[in-house]
């Protein structure tokens, strides 16, 4: 993998931010979007922007073909077993909820379980609590591990025969934890419960085969994945999707439209109500390209060796706490930490005064920080486009920033 | 060591309130409790407040967050305490002016907050400076 040469198809990094040149370690928010998205948008908007499926003219034709094309791409990138079976929305939030309320509001009772993990980002918590309030299921946590991970024993202890959702993140987007979905899903079924995957943070960094993992829905979002903002992809088994009502009605949606009663359009389209998200769904067609041209395989070990390498030189810092699985090779590309003497966010702006980007808060986290008892961590991310030289720029900066704080005072 | 723009943002004084906050605590028997947090990054605060005849008698804080929030509710606590409540609001409005970058009222003396200046250069930062400043805003309201 030649990381130069990737470099250059990400426009955005050649820059510099305060003075410096633009270190960006934060694509566990956001990624960065590569040259051929970005023209792929453009192609879409200059050249055959058009509403899709309606009228007969040659854009919306060429509009259509595209936007299907791109559908058939997520396919073959999940491993799905039909393109009936991704349904194209605004992100992994959106897919998880269109899960809770459109196969949980029918198919989960007073009485029943909903389990998800501590570790799990909130737009994999509170759809969840919602449904449980709405249907008066219980909702339960499967405790962490020390150092962040599940045991599946506690995940058996878990799963009984009541519970019916079994949702958690593939990899958390705090502890970089890699969840054993496949063995997961074997538990959730033997209780005769659903397995819905969170991969938003799994998905543009690691090889997907839905059909391997066998779990019954997998969310996730493209613009962490080099593609837009607002597209994502609920993937789901077909059968279950088939008995899923949609939870948007109107345009593009449906088959039959009377006065008084209505039917939907056959998969995967009677999830899809409105004008769908023509351009973003090519653009993510692109971002899968641009992704399988380089090698999921490749850009996996990539991250590995850039959390080895952080790890290594982080460490050592005095009065560092690192978050989450020791052994880089249990975790993904990702370093959450803190630094004593100095609060995340000020450890961020200052940084960032070195063109240094990071990310500080709860993470969209709250009970995995209530979990670690600390009220805000800091968190350093790393994707196709980083390099060593990227993160010896960061460790100085954590240096620098802990030397300036103990000046100051 | 120095990073010269963010000398403009930490201030010696806001350091020295952040290690050595003034009125950390709570009022035992204060008659305003509000408790506020910035969603987006866990800031949060509890403050006390004793207001009586139109006075703030008292004001604490406790909390958890960066320096510049944490720093900013030591110095509000400071700056109200013995205030009416109209001058306290006033004060708040003036603050808000200052975050804001926009020329502001220097007829009342805001004391070590004029440290905080500096943060109107640091979007991003502004909000940790007005938490303290909108939860007194709104214990007062709440009188």
């Amino acid at each position: 993998m030649n990381v130069n040469e990737i470099r250059r198809q990400f426009p955005i990094l050649d820059q510099e931010v305060n003075g410096h040149p633009l270190v960006y370690l934060d694509s566990a928010a956001t990624s960065q979007k590569p040259l051929s998205v970005i023209q792929t948008l453009d192609e879409y908007y200059r050249g055959y922007n058009s509403n899709v499926h309606r009228g007969v003219h040659t854009l919306g034709t060429r509009a259509t073909d595209r936007y299907e094309g791109a559908r058939e791409k997520v396919q073959r990138f999940i491993n799905a077993s039909s393109t009936e079976e991704v349904i194209f929305m605004r992100g992994t939030t959106t897919a998880i909820n269109t899960v809770a309320q459109g196969y949980g509001r029918e198919n989960v009772r007073e009485g029943d379980e909903i389990v998800i993990t501590h570790m799990e980002h909130h737009s994999n918590i509170i759809p969840w609590q919602q449904l449980a309030k709405a249907t008066g299921a219980a909702l339960k946590y499967v405790p962490l591990q020390e150092d962040g991970t599940l045991s599946l024993e506690d995940v058996r202890e878990t799963i009984t025969p009541n519970t019916k959702i079994v949702a958690m993140t593939m990899v958390s987007n705090v502890l970089g934890t890699m969840n054993p979905i496949k063995e997961i899903t074997e538990i959730a079924h033997e209780n005769g419960a659903i397995m819905v995957v969170d991969g938003a943070q799994a998905a543009p960094h690691t090889k997907v085969d839905v059909q391997a993992l066998n779990c019954d829905f997998f969310a996730f979002s493209g613009h962490k994945m080099g593609g837009p903002t607002g597209i994502g992809v609920l993937y789901g088994k077909k059968n279950l999707l088939n008995i899923m009502e949609p939870i948007e009605f109107g345009g593009e949606m449906i088959d039959f439209v009377g006065l008084y009663e209505s039917t939907w359009k056959e998969l995967p389209w009677k999830f899809e109500g409105g004008t769908p998200i023509i351009a973003g769904a090519i653009a993510l067609g692109a971002a899968i390209d641009f992704l399988e041209e380089v090698g999921l395989d490749a850009i996996e070990e990539h991250e590995h060796q850039l959390a080895a390498y952080a790890l290594d030189k982080m460490a050592p810092i005095e009065g560092m706490t690192i978050y989450g699985p020791k052994d880089p090779q249990k975790r993904a590309g990702l370093v959450t930490f803190n630094m004593e003497g100095v609060h995340p966010h000020d450890l961020a702006t200052v940084l960032d005064s070195e063109g240094i980007a990071i990310r500080a808060g709860h993470h969209c986290a709250q009970p995995l920080m209530k979990w670690l008892n600390v009220s805000s961590t800091a968190r350093a991310s790393f994707y196709l486009y980083n390099t060593e030289e990227d993160i010896d720029k960061f460790v100085a900066g954590l240096l620098k920033t802990k030397e300036y704080f103990s000046d100051v005072f | 060591m120095s990073f010269n723009n963010l000398d403009t943002l930490y201030r010696q004084v806001i350091m020295d309130h952040y290690k050595n906050p003034r009125n950390k605590g709570a009022i035992e028997d204060g008659n305003v409790t509000i408790d506020m947090n910035n969603p987006t990054c866990g800031d949060r605060i509890h403050l006390t407040l004793d207001v009586k005849d139109g006075v703030v008698q008292q004001a604490k804080f406790d909390g958890d967050g960066c320096s510049i929030s944490m720093a900013s509710a030591s110095m509000m606590t400071q700056v109200v305490k013995g205030q009416n409540v109209d001058t306290a609001l006033k004060m708040s409005a003036i603050f808000s002016d200052m975050m804001l970058g926009k020329e502001y009222d220097d007829s009342i003396d805001l004391g070590d907050i004029e440290a905080l200046q500096g943060v109107a250069k640091f979007p991003a930062r502004i909000k940790c400076a007005t938490l303290a400043w909108k939860a007194m805003e709104k214990g007062i309201d709440q009188q």
